[in-house]
């Protein structure tokens, strides 16, 4: 290996520590990522997880970082500590002077003139944005094969999904082009592409961070998260994102603090941890139900007190999920007409503005889109309204209750994070139903609105599996500690991270054939 | 525009076999600084799309934040309309697609408003109060303004292109709906202009809208149904919108009372359905069909959480009211002893505020009347502008007093004052200097004036000396054009006893 490719494959935190020290630059350290997407990330069989690349700004960015640090002083020491650090940014978050897609050939093009609250924040810290991430069109999907600009692939099989809707932000993960990203999570996008590619992805608590400069899916579901390697790092990440944000009137008054402290904190004697009966079993791949059984025992073995605990009304959130959820997007995305941005088509012999807003939609959404606008707006007509999305609310609701009834006998819960590890490319995409089951275990802390975290728990048949720590609303800094004190138990036994053990990329793409799911997708390219 | 063939009955043809049910619905633009959920400035008239940000153009991403003064303002007008105010309540997204609403969804409250079940009693023209029943006070935002260029009908249908003003997009408006008002019967379109003037009054006293119904401030809906006589089922209604004047509310339900009743009376039905109102031939004309199955998907607001209101608040709010209109006014006609006509005749003038004012500095409410109800509103009149818009204050009509009082002026040159202060010349005692205006009270110079009439009037002269001491006005005349007007008139009189040595 070459002194880039082991610096890119440190964690966030030790890159930050070397920064900081100044055995390394932060021009150096983006030059190396910048160097690893352009040596993986394009071509017919690249990894694809970036739709946008940012070379001059993020360079530009860090070499600030460097000058201030070199000049020493109070400025120097006013650094954030994850000063430097480069960051990928999912391309459903808004940001100034790169464009943003959200993966739709709607927002082919367009320019935000306003930065997200969380990208505000990234530039405060001045932590260098590598570029925009791929997602399924409007974060919506599981795989990020609705993406509009291309499928991105897994770094542990090219040939299979990184799960979805932030396949690209974990991708980038995986294949160590980025060792720190932004996603966004309404069912499991943040969570579920963590399992699936090795790596760590968490959910705060709704409310604990900004949502203002996110495009949004389903408002009372969507949260911004940190998408990372470690939980150190992931807990690091979020304690910069998160906080009050005026612009988010559903922002938590109070912010979510010690995370990074909770995360360091191994120790788990005495910690309560339950086992959600509703979610493993049935469904869910044996090899994925192996690795969780083996995390449960090594948290015991350190001394949790773990016991099963029932959450009945479990086995309705999918349903509920996926009538709230595309009722809120159908109302989220009218806005999306050809009006005012984006692309407008008009029809050959011109048109009345209906004429043009219906030519515009048809157009711009992609087949998943359009599915969950036309379930939503049903859900939500006169007549329909108290059954679908009335009874779904109940339902709601009912989650709610039994996380709290769990939560009043545990600290934390634990599951898988997804029923299996990654399919292949084009296995799932013509059958929505069993692609949205793969959300069954991450959906219900969207709905009850606590926090959650996919941490690497194995390999099952040489395809990473996760598990899924969940806690009480606000108690994010519990969540770390558990998943940190797996995290670290599990990296004992097996010498090394999981990630670690992620195929060399470049012999993967040379040995490997042209896999499925790959004609008329020629990922890489748009918008380079 | 649409021709108009509608027959109509008279007025009176309809009221002998139908019975009225109106409904309004006011919307009020609220004056706070800011918009329902943005930061830009909420203002009229400016460059169009330059009052907005990332919010009001629905960009990608946004989300908005309840404006609190806009709240406030809800919650006292709320408490003015004798409303119960909700202790939770909260905003709904009413979604439908149409280019001047930039989410594609407005931001309403729906099932939860913030003001529910008041009241208002409204007074007509002879005193009479009616008490109309308010169903809801509700928030929501304005949506942006379009401009249909091309086409014949000034609709989005035929226009050639069409521009929109986002500007307006976001304006805080308050929704005040009536429950179905009957029994009105023939006074029913003096009610709907009571009413909706009763409201624009509310408002504009409590401060949180600037009030002015031609530029769109307050804005009237109305709903007209007719029963035949004798029965009491409600018929189908029609809603008139945007109609923009308190007198042009009361035409719309005029014309639709003739119309309704002609298609009755003929054994038609009348179709649900919103009317355009026309200004010029004071008649409506067909809209678009609404039925209840008018499907706006409505579904609670997931960007915002919900409003509560606390006791101690509202009862702050409460405390801070001014005076309703109403009572008010009562309570001006005792304190000021106008008769009834007297006093309805300043109400309909629109000077009652100007009165108060003028009383208040100083002057005496039968002064006051005078000026108000007198030379001002004749220089109005010539004008052709209301009153209160002429450029007259209370402080000039107190200062056009004082120099009366102290006998620098008279009369006739205070009239003459008025009309420069109206001119915008400046204030009454500066006109006065500037203008040489002061009357004559140099007694050499009365008295040689008196000498010259008293010398070419003998036939006057002769007539006083007889007795005849009325005749000394026809001195007076001669002396005021000597003197350019400026004589006070008693003076003058007391110069003519004195040179003829009478006394009275």
């Amino acid at each position: 290996m070459t002194e880039s490719t082991e610096l890119i494959r440190l964690t966030a935190l030790q890159m930050a520590e070397k920064l900081r020290a100044g055995e390394i630059t932060s021009v150096e350290l983006t030059q190396a990522h910048l160097d690893r997407i352009a040596a993986v990330d394009g071509g017919e069989r690249g990894i694809h997880a970036f739709l946008h690349v940012n070379p001059d700004e993020a360079l530009a960015v860090a070499a600030e970082v460097d000058a201030i640090r070199a000049a020493g002083g109070a400025e120097a020491e006013a650094l954030h500590p994850l000063a430097g650090v480069p960051v990928a940014v999912k391309d459903n978050i808004v940001t100034v002077g790169q464009p943003t897609t959200a993966g739709s050939r709607m927002l082919e093009g367009w320019m935000s003139p306003y930065d997200a609250t969380v990208v505000t924040k990234l530039r405060r810290a001045r932590l260098p944005i590598l570029g925009k991430t791929n997602l399924d069109e409007f974060a919506m999907g599981g795989s990020t094969e609705h993406s509009a600009f291309g499928n991105t692939r897994n770094p542990w099989d090219l040939d299979r999904i990184p799960g979805g809707s932030g396949g690209g932000s974990a991708a980038a993960m995986a294949s160590f082009m980025a060792p720190l990203a932004l996603g966004s999570d309404t069912g499991g996008s943040i969570r579920q592409p963590g399992a699936v590619t090795g790596t760590v992805g968490a959910k705060p608590t709704y409310g604990g961070v900004s949502r203002y400069g996110v495009i949004a899916m389903a408002s009372s579901l969507d949260q911004i998260g940190p998408v990372a390697r470690t939980v150190q790092d992931a807990a690091a990440l979020q304690e910069l994102l998160g906080g009050h944000d005026a612009k988010d009137s559903t922002s938590l008054t109070e912010p979510l603090e010690g995370l990074l402290t909770a995360a360091r904190q191994h120790d788990v004697t005495g910690l309560r941890i339950g086992i959600v009966s509703e979610l493993k079993g049935e469904g869910y791949q044996e090899g994925v139900l192996e690795r969780f059984r083996e995390a449960v025992t090594i948290l015991r073995d350190a001394g949790a007190e773990v016991i099963e605990v029932s959450c009945p009304h479990l086995k309705y959130a999918l349903g509920a999920y996926y009538l709230i959820m595309p009722s809120e997007a159908s109302s989220n995305l009218a806005k999306f007409d050809g009006v005012r941005y984006g692309n407008r088509v008009v029809p050959e012999e011109g048109g009345t503005i209906e004429q043009v807003m219906g030519a515009t939609r048809a157009a711009g959404f992609g087949e998943e889109v359009k599915r969950r606008i036309i379930l939503g707006t049903y859900a939500l007509s006169a007549g329909y309204y108290d059954a679908y999305y009335g009874s779904a609310q109940k339902i709601r609701t009912l989650v709610q209750r039994d996380f709290d009834e769990a939560f009043s006998k545990v600290d934390v819960l634990i599951s898988p994070t997804s029923p299996t590890t990654a399919f292949g490319l084009g296995e799932k995409i013509d059958d929505p139903l069993a692609m949205y089951l793969n959300d069954v275990a991450t959906i219900p802390a969207n709905l009850a609105g606590i926090p959650g975290i996919s941490v690497p728990g194995g390999l099952a048949e040489g395809l990473p599996v996760g598990v899924q720590f969940l806690a009480p609303a606000r108690g994010d800094a519990v969540m770390y500690r558990a998943a940190a004190a797996l995290e670290i138990r599990l990296e004992e036994a097996w010498g090394t991270q999981l990630w670690a053990q992620a195929p060399d990329l470049d012999d993967t793409r040379s040995t490997q054939p042209a896999g499925v799911g790959t004609a008329d997708r020629t990922a890489g390219g748009e918008n380079r | 525009m649409t021709a108009v063939t509608d027959e109509v009955l008279t007025f009176d043809e309809a009221m002998a076999e139908f019975d009225p049910v109106l409904g309004f619905e006011v919307h009020v633009e609220l004056n706070t600084k800011t918009k329902m959920f943005s930061s830009a400035a909420n203002a009229f008239g400016d460059v169009p799309n330059t009052n907005v940000t990332e919010v009001d153009l629905g960009l990608p991403g946004v989300l908005p934040v309840v404006n609190g003064k806009a709240v406030e303002y809800a919650i006292k007008l709320g408490l003015a309309l004798n409303c119960q105010i909700a202790e939770t309540c909260g905003f709904a997204r009413k979604n439908y697609f149409y280019p001047d609403t930039p989410k594609n969804f407005q931001t309403s409250q729906y099932d939860d408003p913030i003001a529910h079940d008041g009241w208002l009693d409204v007074e007509l023209e002879d005193g009479t109060v009616f008490r109309v029943e308010i169903e809801r006070a509700h928030m929501e935002e304005d949506a942006g303004k379009l401009t249909h260029v091309g086409g014949a009908s000034g609709r989005i249908q035929d226009a050639a292109h069409s521009l929109v003003d986002y500007n307006r997009a976001g304006v805080p408006l308050i929704e005040i709906v009536t429950k179905p008002i009957a029994g009105v019967g023939e006074r029913a379109p003096e009610l709907a202009r009571a009413y909706v003037t009763a409201v624009r009054d509310i408002v504009k006293n409590l401060g949180i809208s600037d009030a002015r119904m031609e530029r769109g401030n307050v804005r009237c809906d109305a709903n007209v149904s007719l029963m035949p006589k004798g029965t009491a089922a409600f018929g189908t209604r029609t809603e008139t919108k945007n109609v923009n004047s308190t007198r042009a509310v009361a035409h719309a339900v005029t014309y639709e009372i003739q119309r309704q009743a002609a298609i009755l009376k003929a054994g038609g039905s009348i179709v649900q359905e919103t009317r355009h109102w026309h200004e010029d031939t004071r008649t409506t004309t067909s809209g678009r069909p609404k039925s209840d199955a008018d499907d706006y998907r409505y579904f609670p607001e997931p960007d915002l959480v919900p409003i509560v209101t606390t006791p101690e608040w509202i009862e702050e709010l409460r405390a801070q009211l001014p005076e309703p209109p109403a009572e008010r006014r009562k309570r001006l006609k005792a304190d000021w002893g106008f008769s009834d006509e007297e006093f309805r005749d300043v109400v309909n003038a629109g000077v009652l505020d100007e009165i108060a004012d003028t009383i208040a500095a100083g002057s005496t409410a039968a002064a006051a009347r005078k000026w108000w109800m007198g030379e001002i509103a004749r220089l109005a009149n010539v004008e052709g502008k209301d009153i209160p818009e002429l450029g007259v204050s209370p402080a000039d009509v107190v200062e056009v007093e004082a120099l009366i009082a102290e006998k620098t002026i008279n009369d006739k040159i205070a009239k003459q004052v008025l009309g420069f202060v109206a001119a915008g010349e400046g204030s009454p005692r500066a006109i006065v200097e500037a203008r040489s205006l002061a009357v004559v009270s140099d007694d050499g110079a009365l008295t040689t004036a008196v000498q010259d009439a008293i010398a070419q009037n003998p036939g006057v002269v002769e007539k006083i000396r007889g007795g005849k001491l009325q005749a000394i006005g026809a001195l007076i005349g001669p002396v005021m054009k000597a003197t350019r007007g400026q004589a006070d008139a008693g003076r003058v009189r007391e110069i003519v006893m004195e040179q003829l040595g009478i006394t009275e």
